[in-house]
């Protein structure tokens, strides 16, 4: 059994096909949603861990790929734009995982590990200098 | 023993010993302070973070016909016509027009002053709205145009209060939070929020104005400016610890210099949720090493320099003067400290990364001998405190 996080992106004729469905009824995986924008005649996101046998969450990916919906296996909705980041720090308190830390406390620079962020989106409203936003 | 010029010497020679205010530490511990005395010429302190007394003049030329600016905003937002036709002063925590502010709680405060300034150093276009009354020789009354830095005559950074010394820290001790100009700070002392740059920080390093006075040469987010005055609210008559290092916001700097030559990853808007816009800006200060003292001065830690912590939900607003603790900023650097058996984060407005760089890149133009040390035209106020605002009844 793996978990793999993975962000669908659906087209704006596509977000009425119920993939969650799907893929927990016919492909006997676990999806656990951590954030959704599914809106009528608008592009829509998924972002979710799927957990069961490789095989099994490769073939469920598959079948939404083949369902027009594109599948990112790289990416979260929570965008860290290292450019924009001062590494002042003002973020720490309020990242719940640890995501956002200081990964080099000689130096006190700010770094991001995108797969421990659940996507609480604190940090977007705190960052002073809009380091942080969200795809959706 | 070394004089200004011994050392601008050096310089000039490209063969000044230069350290950052970190590296001279453990230097010092190695060598022994009169042996690192002889050997060391300079020592670059630095530090990067919100300083809201902070903006610019700026000149447009003139137009044709001419006006003579009476109101005029940048971006949306509003800069200060009450000087010459074509001159106006830009300030970091001006809001845009039209922002709601903190009309629906807490509000964001997307963009101001400060962000106008990063946009400008930059290079990038800005828009000009100007109104006047109009005048025999400058009939125009009103302009929207474009323009960019170098279509200024001047962009001169000119910041009332910079580099405080020291500062507070904050907490809430309530059970609401408090989004303040230290970050939003959680209910029953969850987190806390700091700011200053420490055993790097400028005025740390030279707590008694030695070689820090009016006319030191600084660097200004890449140019090299000056110290124009003694910065607004300067205290130098505070609290010191014994090794006469300021434990609450004590001095403060005055600062200018030219924006054409500054960059722009040192000079960025800010915005605080519930509080308001403000300005990051990277300042940089040499400090010669004249003597033994001067050095030992320069070898302060983290773990020596207290801040005193106030807070936030009610002490701050009604000036109480309760300070619940002191925290060293090796304490707070760690992430996690305990304030009255409970366990706090720390964040900080600050950064420590930036003012590290910037104490590399200013001890290289050094000793690339691009930048001079300047002895002070005239020192700060030794022994000055900073009074509050009576409101008292008016007459009329």
């Amino acid at each position: 059994m793996i978990t793999k996080r993975v962000l669908f992106s659906f087209p704006k004729d596509m977000v009425e096909k119920p993939i969650v469905y799907h893929l927990v009824k016919d492909y006997d995986l676990v999806v656990n949603i951590f954030r959704a924008r599914i809106t009528p005649e608008d592009e829509g996101f998924l972002l979710v861990d799927v957990t069961g046998p490789e095989d099994r969450i490769a073939e469920g990916l598959a079948f939404v790929r083949a369902a027009n919906v594109a599948v990112n296996e790289s990416e979260i909705g929570l965008r860290w734009d290292e450019g924009l980041c001062t590494s002042c720090g003002n973020c720490l308190t309020h990242c719940p995982t640890g995501a956002l830390k200081i990964v080099d406390r000689a130096a006190m620079k700010v770094g991001f590990e995108p797969p421990l962020c659940v996507e609480c989106l604190s940090c977007i409203s705190v960052c002073p200098f809009g380091a942080c936003s969200s795809l959706f | 023993m070394k004089t200004y010029e011994e050392i601008n010497a050096k310089i000039e020679a490209k063969t000044a010993v230069v350290m950052t205010a970190e590296e001279i530490i453990d230097y010092v511990d190695r060598k022994g302070l009169d042996q690192a005395a002889r050997e060391v010429d300079v020592v670059t302190t630095a530090t990067f973070g919100p300083m809201c007394s902070s903006g610019c003049f700026l000149n447009f030329g003139h137009a044709m016909p001419r006006i003579r600016i009476t109101e005029a905003w940048i971006d949306d937002v509003a800069a200060y016509g009450g000087v010459a036709a074509v001159d106006v002063y830009l300030g970091a925590t001006q809001l845009r027009k039209n922002d709601p502010a903190n009309t629906y709680y807490p509000g964001e405060f997307r963009f101001g002053g400060g962000h106008a300034m990063e946009k400008l150093v930059a290079g990038e276009e800005l828009e000009l709205f100007a109104l006047s009354y109009g005048t025999d020789d400058y009939p125009l009354r009103e302009i929207r145009t474009r323009f960019s830095i170098k279509d200024l005559n001047q962009a001169i950074m000119v910041n009332p209060r910079n580099c405080y010394q020291n500062y507070n820290v904050a907490i809430n001790g309530s059970d609401k939070p408090v989004y303040s100009y230290l970050g939003l700070l959680k209910p029953r002392m969850e987190n806390l929020g700091y700011s200053s740059a420490g055993q790097l920080s400028p005025l740390l390093n030279d707590p008694h104005y030695r070689t820090i006075g009016v006319g030191t040469r600084v660097w200004l987010a890449g140019a090299q400016g000056h110290v124009y005055a003694e910065g607004t609210q300067h205290a130098s008559a505070c609290l010191r610890g014994d090794n006469g290092v300021p434990m609450e916001g004590a001095g403060t700097l005055a600062l200018t210099g030219d924006m054409k030559r500054m960059r722009k990853e040192f000079v960025r808007g800010v915005s605080l949720p519930g509080y308001g816009v403000s300005l990051s800006l990277g300042v940089g200060v040499p400090i010669p090493i004249l003597d033994v003292d001067m050095l030992r001065q320069t070898c302060v830690r983290d773990r020596d320099i207290y801040a005193p912590v106030i807070d936030y939900s009610r002490d701050y607003q009604y000036k109480t003067g309760k300070v619940v603790c002191r925290l060293s900023y090796e304490q707070l650097k760690s992430g996690e400290v305990t304030i009255e058996g409970k366990k706090v984060m720390t964040g900080s407005l600050s950064s420590y990364a930036k003012a590290r760089e910037i104490a590399w890149l200013l001890k290289e133009e050094i000793s690339r001998g691009e930048f001079l040390v300047s002895r002070p035209l005239a020192p700060l106020p030794p022994n000055q405190s900073c009074g509050g605002l009576a409101a008292r009844e008016t007459t009329r």
